[in-house]
């Protein structure tokens, strides 16, 4: 059917892809653009004032609190990158090497059920294990490891939790998925040609799979700095995350134009990111 | 002997991960049957009063027939817009191919905070008020690229001869697309139906900031979180889990087992 359309049948042609376009147009690139709109609008007095202005953005560059708020979401974000990839890799390459290979889907299945439980409750979850009087101090006082109650719920290190073990299933699967489309003989003939099993990995199967890491990593970052609910949840109101900043703005003061301001300077540092990774996958190609 | 040391080695770092992947599931699901009122250890259970609380409770049972209905009419509509478009933008060369794909797949990479935030203020702006319609437009938003990118992916050219076929024998477009290419694509556009009910039943944000009155179930157990841990909100969760569950076993049954048969 991919032949020359007449003309007729190149309206036909649009009629059945129009509905999505126009659906993205109204409900998507619309709405970036009042956003954008917003951005550069003021709000004095708490009313919204229609004079076009860059003081939103201002106003995060002078404000140690906006971008003290943009380093966090940095920090915590590569740190759950890193985490998660290192916790991860082993687990996939594990599964796509030493299970039988019978067992491998349902492993691979098992890995990912607890995906599927709501994201709210997920993080809530987290919080029954690392609150004050949650399980994990009622284990290590009881072993006598410690002598009071950690304090970890409301502090980076149960963010960082509750999002590597979101994202260890997520890069398990795409990791995994990579090493499998890997041919055996690579490994092989480093074998045969006398190499040890730790240089074959470090020099034939970890290069091998990087592509298919930074696919995953980019995934990671851009679904980790976005996110308001864990920080919010595990996190508590210390060391407070971009996302949680932008919901603050909404929330507690209706400030629709510094929100929407520091949604886009959001959305820049994740294009920036995407760009970065885009001219790194490129280069490795090349090569 | 060093070949078995790396085998044990890998074993027990299986069943470490394994148990963090799967602690805060079980002790979610291991509170809800807790008997006295906090979720925390000692467990004296097991009890069923949570989960009798949940389902007495009106505000959470209307929430969860909100999610419900969200679900479905969201989904049923983002795939049927991402199956025309996938089937228009395989079958036929029209112009700027390239370009329509990447701005019907470009609200994938876009936060779901953002994409609900920009909805918001263009639906302030516009006097259109909160309600479940515009979390439901908002769901489209966010599951239309979905079905699009999962049908597109499927649609081979194994199938074009048989359309062509049916074309030649007479059949109108509409008649062919109903009857040979929509029989022909339904694993994948049953996948991405419930695909798309597991992530529009389980969405927070962009249902918090565009619903007002009528909430759906996550928002509901989002203001359940403020009484603190509380064995309701695990009963609650319990039960989402469990509803999320329900959809993707029913896709893989009804999805994975056609395609083995087929």
């Amino acid at each position: 059917m991919r032949d020359k359309l007449s003309r007729e049948h190149e309206v036909r042609a649009w009629r059945f892809v129009l509905p999505a376009l126009l659906w993205t147009l109204i409900f998507f690139v619309m709405p970036f653009g009042f956003m954008v709109v917003m951005s550069l609008w003021d709000r004095i007095d708490n009313v919204i004032v229609r004079t076009w202005n860059l003081n939103q953005y201002r106003e995060f560059l002078l404000k140690p609190y906006y971008w003290q708020a943009l380093v966090n979401s940095l920090q915590l974000t590569v740190t759950v990158t890193l985490v998660s990839l290192v916790l991860a890799y082993p687990l996939a390459w594990i599964i796509a090497m030493r299970v039988p290979e019978r067992w491998q889907r349902l492993a691979l299945l098992l890995a990912i059920i607890p995906f599927w439980t709501s994201y709210v409750v997920r993080s809530y979850a987290w919080l029954l294990i690392l609150a004050r009087n949650g399980l994990l101090n009622k284990a290590l006082l009881a072993t006598g490891l410690v002598d009071l109650p950690l304090e970890i719920a409301a502090t980076r290190y149960a963010t960082v939790t509750g999002f590597v073990h979101f994202f260890v299933m997520l890069l398990t699967l795409t990791i995994y998925a990579n090493l499998k489309q890997l041919s055996p003989n690579h490994v092989r003939a480093a074998a045969d040609l006398g190499a040890g099993p730790v240089r074959c990995f470090l020099h034939i199967t970890l290069p091998l799979t990087l592509p298919g890491i930074m696919v995953g990593a980019f995934l990671t970052f851009v679904l980790c700095i976005g996110d308001y609910i864990t920080p919010q949840i595990l996190g508590g109101g210390n060391e407070l995350v971009l996302p949680q900043v932008i919901m603050m703005q909404i929330s507690r003061r209706a400030d629709f134009p510094s929100a929407a301001a520091l949604s886009i300077v959001l959305m820049l540092v994740v294009s920036l990111v995407y760009l970065l990774c885009a001219r790194w996958l490129r280069l490795e190609r090349a090569r | 002997m060093r070949r078995q040391a790396g085998s044990w080695l890998s074993g027990f770092y299986l069943l470490l991960m394994y148990g963090f992947i799967y602690l805060p599931v079980t002790v979610l699901v291991l509170f809800s049957f807790q008997g006295g009122r906090f979720p925390i250890l000692p467990f004296n259970g097991p009890s069923l009063k949570w989960y009798r609380q949940v389902l007495a409770d009106s505000k959470l049972t209307d929430a969860m027939f909100n999610s419900l209905l969200v679900a479905v009419c969201s989904s049923f509509l983002a795939v049927i817009l991402g199956f025309l478009a996938a089937f228009a933008l395989a079958r036929f060369s029209l112009p700027a191919r390239a370009l329509q794909r990447a701005l019907l797949t470009a609200p994938l990479t876009v936060s779901y905070l953002i994409i609900g935030l920009g909805l918001l203020i263009m639906f302030n702006m516009l006097g259109v008020g909160r309600s479940l319609w515009t979390v439901g437009v908002g769901h489209v938003v966010i599951n239309a690229p979905l079905c699009f990118a999962i049908i597109y992916s499927q649609m081979g050219a194994h199938q074009v001869n048989v359309e062509r076929a049916a074309r030649d024998l007479g059949a109108s477009l509409v008649t062919t697309v109903w009857l040979v290419t929509l029989p022909m694509m339904m694993p994948s556009v049953m996948a991405s139906f419930f695909l798309s009910m597991t992530f529009s039943w389980d969405e927070f944000i962009i249902a918090f900031l565009l619903s007002r009155f009528d909430v759906t179930l996550p928002v509901e157990i989002w203001s359940l979180l403020r009484s603190g841990l509380n064995p309701k909100t695990n009963a609650a969760g319990s039960l989402v889990f469990l509803v999320s569950v329900i959809f993707i076993v029913l896709m893989e049954l009804l999805v994975f087992r056609r395609i083995k048969r087929g």
